[in-house]
């Protein structure tokens, strides 16, 4: 009796705690959205990266179809190579565009693919060509505060 | 009147302090003897898992209560602070990865290792100091049972178990907490407050680490526990003062090896 | 009263131990007869407890050789030393019942962890060592329950739960009242004629320990000072066997702590010299 009772709580305690752990591995990580694992890489050249890091999302129409794998410089073109994850039940032309876009003003970056009208798919090891570097905010506020300075000007004139 | 030797005025407190160097290197060297005793005598707790299941009734479940509500309020707590901070660069959406990515990386093995070390540590060292003192482990001894393997044994297994279980606990308890506050109470929008939070944390990285942190702890913490009561003098004073060792030894050694395993884990990344 | 070689169960001989540099045991011979009840008595401190475990193979001499049943315990591995001890009991001075272990569970202790028996087995074998010392009716209750002298008769049963052929006391009257007392030095005579089994009993409790026992050892600061029968050691005219004997305050066994002379503590020669 004691004994059962015993025995009892602890086996609650032990699907508590492994309770505990399937919820964060699925409902607070990304777990869920790792897909099944089959994945084929491609790789995509950027002037500019930004604040994109390993890991980040790539989505397309919204939807998450892979992750960020690697982030590297190349010294020859100087540019950022970053290798990608695609899940291999989705295919996308030769001619698509990726581009590093931000969640929000300041939220996560990502990378977006827009899918072009190519016949042929891109397979794996392939280079996607057509690339969009990150916005820079600061460039952007520059940029911004330059045409407020010119349209200020055209005005007094 | 008294008779004060002017040349060697300060040798005692230098022999003091280098008694107490060797006497802390001996104490390491024991110490380390013993989770090798320990690991070495671990067969019968694994022969008679009954002993084990005894024993994570008393440092797990036991502990429940007090990890699973200090969960909730330290969610919560976050949940409060981080809207406020956050609610400053309107990005409020991003609560939930606040939330979620301290306490899994963070708070989670840390706080709850530290409740652990106060409310299952502190009761190892006491009851196996208790039963030092009052001889039941040399009875034992006499019996022919080998109290490492009876007693101290079953008790790491349990407290190394455990410690990963209850860290899980805190927080998903504690994620839930902040849940409630920040989307039930305050109104943060429940998709975005999930989704940020989803892809922000890692299984890999976030999650298991955490994991593998409350595991280490665990070993620390149920270490000192034993070794604190197994080392104690065979007295009341020396039974209450083990115990005291104990929380103060744990909670720094969770604190240093929180900071070591965090450079490791998180810096190359 | 002299044991022939095949009738002595433990023999200890020209055994010193020393902690360290400091002396516990100098040049000590003893011989326990099988199927006797020897008593080993000296005042707090003599070594009797130090004795006691290097029969138990707690620790080894410095230097001569304790033989138990024929083997040395310096010479048996841990292994050996745990075989040893399966056919040895001890009660503890103050019992050390498991304090998390019911009754029948600290009675049924050794059985469990040595002995395959089957559980309804163990029981009835619990029952009736429990009946050996009256307290059959108390095997629900915890040790927190009991008293000191039902402890210890609980802690008697407990030991003697594996037959064992040794039998020793720590102390085992410490703290007792008068009728626990009496009850528990009977029952050391009893066990031992009833189960056949040879007793140590270290105690300084003089007059129940004489009344009981066939034989007894005087230890005094590591040395055996006297031994022979209770008759003969109550007509020892050593002095400090005397002054044990008898429960003197003054004799060699000095009241006072060494200390300056009085006069000068209470501060009368200091003024004076001043």
């Amino acid at each position: 009796m004691q004994r059962s009772m015993l025995d009892l709580w602890v086996g609650l305690f032990v699907v508590a705690g492994i309770a505990g752990m399937v919820i964060l591995a699925f409902k607070v990580g990304n777990m869920s959205t790792m897909g099944s694992g089959d994945t084929y890489e491609i790789s995509a050249n950027f002037d500019n990266i930004g604040g994109l890091k390993p890991r980040a999302a790539i989505k397309s129409a919204g939807v998450v179809v892979g992750r960020v794998t690697a982030i590297s410089f190349n010294n020859d073109r100087f540019t950022a190579k970053v290798m990608m994850a695609i899940e291999s039940r989705y295919k996308f032309p030769k001619d698509t565009t990726a581009s590093i876009l931000t969640a929000g003003l300041l939220g996560e970056q990502y990378i977006g693919l827009e899918g072009g009208g190519d016949d042929k798919m891109l397979a794996a090891g392939d280079n996607i060509r057509l690339t969009q570097s990150a916005v820079v905010l600061e460039k952007l506020i520059s940029q911004f505060l330059f045409d407020k300075a010119a349209e200020g000007g055209d005005g007094k004139k | 009147m008294q008779p004060s030797p002017v040349s060697g005025h300060s040798l005692p407190s230098v022999r003091r302090i280098g008694a107490n160097a060797i006497d802390t290197v001996l104490r390491l060297g024991y110490a380390t003897r013993f989770i090798g005793l320990t690991l070495a005598h671990s067969g019968t707790s694994f022969a008679r898992p009954r002993l084990i299941v005894r024993e994570l009734y008393y440092t797990g479940v036991l502990s429940l209560i007090i990890i699973l509500v200090s969960g909730l309020f330290v969610g919560m707590v976050l949940g409060l602070q981080g809207y406020q901070t956050l609610t400053t660069y309107g990005s409020e959406s991003a609560l939930g990865v606040l939330v979620a990515l301290s306490l899994v990386r963070e708070l989670g093995p840390v706080v709850s290792a530290l409740l652990f070390a106060s409310r299952a540590g502190s009761a190892m060292t006491a009851e196996i100091g208790l039963m030092k003192a009052t001889e039941q482990l040399s009875a034992m001894e006499m019996m022919a049972v080998d109290p490492i393997a009876r007693v101290v044994a079953p008790r790491f297994w349990a407290g190394v178990i455990s410690m990963p279980l209850l860290a899980a606990m805190f927080s998903a308890m504690g994620v839930f907490g902040g849940y409630v506050i920040g989307v039930v109470l305050i109104g943060v929008d429940e998709g975005s407050f999930w989704s940020q939070m989803q892809s922000a944390v890692d299984v890999r990285e976030d999650v298991m680490n955490g994991v593998i942190k409350s595991f280490v702890f665990g070993i620390a913490v149920t270490w000192i526990a034993l070794f604190e009561g197994y080392d104690a003098p065979p007295t009341a004073e020396g039974v209450s003062g083990a115990t005291t060792r104990t929380v103060v030894t744990s909670s720094l050694a969770i604190l240093g090896l929180d900071f070591i395993l965090t450079s490791f884990m998180f810096s190359a990344a | 009263m002299a044991p022939t070689a095949s009738s002595t169960l433990i023999e200890i001989s020209d055994v010193s131990f020393a902690y360290g540099q400091r002396p516990i045991l100098t040049g000590i011979n003893m011989s326990i007869p099988r199927g006797k009840v020897v008593a080993l008595m000296g005042i707090s401190g003599s070594g009797k407890t130090t004795l006691l475990r290097l029969i138990g193979g707690v620790m080894k001499p410095t230097t001569g050789e304790v033989r138990v049943n024929g083997q040395c315990t310096s010479e048996l591995d841990s292994a050996g030393i745990y075989r040893m001890r399966r056919r040895m009991g001890m009660l503890f001075q103050f019992g050390a019942l498991f304090t998390d272990l019911s009754v029948f569970d600290n009675v049924a202790f050794q059985m469990r962890e040595h002995t395959g028996l089957p559980e309804s087995m163990i029981r009835d074998l619990v029952m009736m060592k429990l009946n050996a010392v009256g307290l059959r009716g108390a095997h629900r209750l915890m040790p927190a329950e009991l008293s000191g002298g039902m402890a210890r008769r609980v802690a008697l049963a407990r030991a003697i739960a594996l037959d064992p052929m040794i039998m020793m006391y720590d102390e085992p009257f410490t703290g007792l009242d008068p009728i626990s007392l009496g009850v528990i030095a009977n029952l050391v005579r009893d066990l031992n004629d009833t189960l056949g089994t040879t007793s140590l009993v270290v105690t300084h409790d003089v007059q129940e320990a004489l009344d009981v026992v066939d034989y007894v050892y005087y230890l005094s600061d590591g040395r055996m000072m006297a031994h022979g029968t209770p008759e003969e050691l109550r007509a020892n005219t050593d002095p400090l066997v005397r002054q044990f004997v008898h429960g003197e305050a003054e004799g060699p066994v000095a009241y006072q702590y060494p200390a300056r002379d009085y006069g000068a503590d209470l501060r009368m020669g200091g003024r004076r010299a001043a």
